[in-house]
């Protein structure tokens, strides 16, 4: 029961997170907002990079270094092919392989 | 008008790099959840109704630890801040969405967010169906590892160490795309050194808020210079 209502709340405090600001800003937007619209998305998917790698030591063995890889091949296959499902499937079978070897 | 197959099938290539890594980090939550005692159904609601990865495998320590109901709306509020940002930024991407607002704006995941933010669909008219579609494959894959994972308890057939690397590719992707399409860098560059720097002073445990909070303080900085290129 207890339990029931925990879930209740986490589930409802996350969709008042994720509605907030359609019902706050939806109807009329202000400028602001708008200006926040088109530059946080280049910055949000910056952090998110950071975000993945921040737990990768680098001073211990392997250095990072299967990462580093496997993150530089997505680059290049993504600005060669810009094909993003062929770069991801690329550079996570690079890195798994490399995590076996290294 | 696309046919709706062509949009599905469309949406289901979009979302297939999400694929593995929803399903192996739901794995690990169903797996975690049921050590922790909960069946499968309390797998099921919680990827139903909660549908935020970070969130589920905090919100298993305070099902076990029996914390207060304010307790938990308050590390709610913590763990998913970052989803006020990515609905302010979505605001008017999706304000002519209709029908499929209410179940979009809940769908929002990182993962998702960074699948749609800057895809404008295969064409004007079937957007709002293709954007559908992406955030519902996206859930469904989430939703199967969770209760696979569950009942499946300890029991892994095969080494898939490494494959949790997908959605760091997903990003990285994503940023090489962004990096490509758009003519300004400043955001992205922004993005990347607020994260890093943050990451320095604060540690890697808690840097989402900081850094959050530094990027969009610094764009507000430079808003005037940033509207003249964008």
């Amino acid at each position: 029961m207890t339990s029931a209502v925990l879930v209740l709340a986490m589930a409802l405090t996350t969709m008042a997170l994720r509605f907030l600001p359609f019902i706050l800003f939806g109807k009329k937007t202000p400028a602001y907002i708008s200006y926040l619209g088109k530059v946080l998305p280049s910055a949000i998917i910056a952090l998110l990079v950071v975000y993945c790698l921040k737990d990768v030591a680098i001073t211990e063995k392997p250095h990072g270094i299967p990462e580093l890889i496997a993150c530089i091949s997505v680059v290049v296959t993504q600005v060669l092919k810009r094909n993003a499902v062929a770069s991801i499937i690329l550079g996570t079978i690079i890195y798994m392989a490399l995590i076996r070897i290294v | 008008m696309m046919k709706t197959g062509e949009i599905i099938k469309q949406a289901l290539y979009k979302s297939f790099p999400v694929m593995a890594g929803y399903i192996i980090l739901g794995v690990g939550f169903g797996i975690l959840l049921s050590n922790a005692g909960y069946g499968f159904v309390w797998a099921l609601a919680m990827s139903v109704l909660i549908y935020a990865g970070s969130m589920q495998y905090v919100g298993i320590s305070l099902l076990t630890g029996g914390a207060s109901i304010i307790a938990t709306i308050i590390t709610t509020i913590m763990v998913n801040a970052r989803h006020l940002f990515y609905s302010i930024s979505m605001i008017d991407k999706y304000k002519e969405t209709g029908k499929y607002k209410p179940y979009l704006i809940f769908a929002l995941t990182d993962e998702t967010y960074s699948l749609l933010c800057n895809d404008e669909g295969p064409s004007p008219d079937s957007v709002n169906q293709y954007r559908f579609f992406v955030s519902l494959f996206n859930q469904i894959y989430w939703v199967f590892g969770c209760v696979f994972g569950n009942l499946l308890g300890m029991v892994i057939p095969f080494s898939t160490k490494g494959i949790e690397f997908s959605m760091t590719a997903l990003f990285v992707a994503s940023f090489t795309e962004q990096w490509l399409t758009v003519r300004d860098h400043v955001p992205a560059l922004t993005g990347l050194l607020c994260t890093a720097l943050c990451l320095v002073i604060f540690g890697s445990e808690k840097i989402l808020i900081p850094s959050m909070l530094l990027i969009t303080l610094i764009l507000t900085a430079i808003r005037r210079r940033e509207e003249k290129v964008l």
